[in-house]
């Protein structure tokens, strides 16, 4: 039988390294696409965490309402998000953060 | 738990993979992936329904999005592409030195957890959970949607009319 504690410890162990790929990922890369992904990967480690926690404390049903959710949000956002990125694409012909400088002032 | 280790060290690799790869096709193939694997960790861990879920919208949905935005764009110039390699490899190649270090300190920190756990949830049905303990929940599920909905339909009114 695996000991819900440890589980809990150990995928908190990777939740943290998902999170810091994700961080990694948009502070690093100049293009808004992946700036999208790095988003998704911050979004899965919360997935991950909330998952782990309802095994840990046995409040399976709720952790997965808390999951779906959290599922809805996500596609929203990504939906909307990459409609931005078409729109800015479209307008100034570059997915490059470093272009984007229509505000500029 | 070993199972669960391992899949969780591949669900790493297809993150590192995801956020290392030079092309942007390939980083939502390697999105796609580690969703697959986040949803084999759920059927693990007892969450089936959260796990579907997970499988068809995360996997299928989010991936068609990415892959739909990538081809409405153009892809680069060869010169673009090359000075591109260039700054790439000296801006990524810290992140699995980060990760490794991370991942040893926190592996090797025995560190003891002194939880309290609360009782076990007296209703067991996601269902029930969904509807009748968290129905606001819902409510601002729906409000998202339809705010998404909005903001799509005014976006791509937008495009459509430049």
């Amino acid at each position: 039988m695996t000991d819900p504690l440890a589980l809990f410890w150990i995928t908190c162990v990777f939740v943290i390294m998902l999170m810091i790929a994700g961080l990694y990922c948009i502070f690093v890369t100049y293009n808004l696409i992946r700036v999208l992904i790095g988003l998704e990967l911050l979004i899965k480690a919360v997935t991950l965490l909330l998952v782990v926690a309802g095994y840990a404390n046995n409040h399976l049903a709720r952790s997965q309402a808390f999951v779906i959710t959290l599922i809805v949000m996500e596609v929203i956002f990504i939906a909307v998000a990459a409609g931005i990125v078409i729109g800015l694409y479209y307008h100034n012909q570059s997915l490059d953060v470093r272009k984007l400088r229509n505000l500029k002032g | 738990m070993i199972v669960e280790i391992i899949i969780l060290s591949v669900l790493m690799l297809a993150a590192l993979w995801t956020v290392m790869t030079r092309s942007i096709l390939r980083s939502a193939i390697g999105l796609a992936f580690v969703s697959v694997m986040l949803t084999y960790i759920m059927f693990r861990l007892s969450s089936p329904i959260a796990a579907v879920f997970e499988l068809s919208v995360c996997t299928g949905l989010i991936s068609v999005v990415f892959i739909s935005t990538i081809t409405l764009t153009f892809p680069l110039s060869k010169e673009e592409v090359l000075q591109h390699m260039k700054e790439r490899l000296s801006r990524f190649w810290y992140l699995p030195l980060i990760l490794i270090l991370v991942g040893l300190a926190f592996s090797l920190a025995q560190v003891k957890l002194n939880l309290t756990l609360p009782p076990p949830e007296v209703e067991q049905d996601v269902r029930n959970v969904l509807w009748k303990l968290r129905p606001f929940d819902l409510a601002g599920q729906v409000i998202m949607l339809l705010t998404g909905v909005y903001g799509v339909l005014i976006l791509f009114r937008q495009v459509r009319k430049k």
